[in-house]
């Protein structure tokens, strides 16, 4: 029986072999892709994003939970950043989900980012295809931990979930561009801490002259102590309701798919440069000159833009 | 070329991780992409998280003692969900006449006390199976 066969049977090891395959750009899983895409778009995708230790993997245990208590199919996919110099990665998000392996009602994948800087993977959007069409009601989507402009996740979730935590800093801090505006949904984890209400209001403010018509909510949660997550459970479905309402979940995800669509192109002209053996010899020569300023690199990137002409 | 994917696990009721998570470490430092599930994993939660994450490597760390029963099972557990192509090892306090046994149960290889990681990290290289 083919992959695709035994994924739509819900065979969960087809499903982990495709997200490989994905990650691994093994040849032909375009055209595998290709096949299965007009199946996909029936999951809803929730972005989970925020700074490191802010308690995205935790929270997102407990919100998954409570949607399987709903008996929904649950995918969760959790990214970690890759060694700029290795290559390795300490994929450590299940840590925070050890009981969600015992049910067979989710799945949880992790991956390393692979040297991708918006706060994803490259393979991040094919994954969610594959989980879709393996029956994922809901998908999560936690991003490695985020400073201030990781702002990918909101092209590929239709609900992204912004995790604060208090002591980060000041209200200016709350008013700068970047992550603080592509939160659909603010949770402000770790309740119990001091500075967590001032967090709420500082971000409450800065929403305050937002002119779109959805306002952000914004809850004080506990994930480790599992306060408040039905409420953060609630904010999330009227963000999807709203979107429904105000027929704006197509024109959304059209805006995703065209940078899906971008980064495809970027994608294979990049494999197209430095796929080949004699254009990585040049790529390395140019960059030898240049270190050495015997060339200059605008000069050195139209030598390899003629490549793609050929 | 793809990153090796191992799962660093400790199954059952044994709160010392100093070892696996030097292991995971190492293993990361090697260029490889380690899934790490932390304490006090049950066997049926290594098995699901290693098939989920379609790893080429699943690497116990178990210094309680239980390596005669946990290790085994999940060895079964692989076969009984048809995955023969995971690698399966494991490291720890485990007392040299048990190896061969553990072996013929479905240990691939056993790592005790003192072995070098790059020992570790070359084993886990030459004898992934895809």
């Amino acid at each position: 029986m083919t992959l695709i066969k035994r994924l739509l049977d819900g065979d969960k090891r087809a499903c982990a072999r495709l997200i490989s395959q994905v990650e691994n750009n093994v040849q032909g899983i375009n055209e595998k892709l290709k096949e299965i895409y007009p199946m996909s778009g029936g999951a809803y995708v929730i972005g989970i994003t925020g700074p490191p230790g802010s308690g995205k993997s935790t929270l997102t245990d407990k919100l998954v939970k409570l949607f399987r208590k709903e008996g929904k199919k649950v995918g969760v996919i959790a990214v970690d950043p890759t060694s700029p110099f290795t290559g390795g990665s300490i994929l450590g998000d299940r840590v925070r989900m050890n009981d969600l392996s015992n049910d067979s009602g989710v799945f949880i994948r992790s991956m390393g980012a692979r040297g991708h800087l918006g706060g994803l993977s490259d393979a991040t959007s094919a994954a969610i295809t594959i989980l879709d069409v393996y029956g994922c009601e809901y998908i999560f989507l936690e991003t490695v931990g985020v400073g201030q402009s990781e702002v990918e996740v909101m092209k590929s979730a239709d609900t992204t979930v912004m995790v604060m935590v208090p002591g980060l800093g000041d209200d200016i801090q709350a008013i700068k561009a970047g992550i603080m505006e592509i939160g659909d949904v603010f949770a402000i984890n770790k309740a119990d801490l001091d500075g967590a209400k001032r967090t709420k209001r500082e971000i409450d403010m800065m929403l305050d002259f937002s002119e779109k018509s959805w306002r952000p909510p914004v809850t004080l949660v506990s994930a480790l102590k599992d306060e408040n997550i039905d409420v953060l459970k609630e904010d999330i479905l009227k963000h999807c309701d709203y979107l429904k309402v105000h027929n704006l979940y197509h024109t959304e995800r059209k805006n995703n798919v065209k940078s899906e669509i971008l980064s495809l192109v970027i994608k294979e002209v990049k494999n197209k440069i430095i796929g080949k053996e004699e254009n990585n010899k040049l790529l390395e020569e140019l960059s030898r000159k240049v270190a050495i300023r015997e060339a200059d690199p605008y000069t050195a990137s139209e030598t390899i833009m003629e490549l793609l002409k050929k | 070329m793809r990153p090796i994917r191992v799962l660093v696990a400790k199954p059952g009721l044994d709160g010392h991780d100093r070892g696996a998570k030097v292991i995971a470490r190492a293993l990361r430092d090697a260029g490889m992409e380690v899934i790490y599930t932390g304490l006090r994993q049950t066997v049926n939660q290594i098995v699901n998280a290693a098939i989920q994450e379609d790893v080429d490597c699943i690497a116990v760390s178990i210094l309680s003692g239980a390596h005669e029963t946990l290790l085994p099972k999940i060895a079964n557990l692989l076969k009984e969900e048809g995955v023969d192509d995971i690698l399966f090892i494991a490291g720890g306090v485990i007392p040299e006449d048990d190896i061969p046994s553990l072996k013929e149960r479905g240990v691939a290889e056993i790592f005790t006390p003192g072995t070098p990681t790059t020992v570790t990290i070359d084993y886990i290289k030459e004898n992934i199976r895809r």
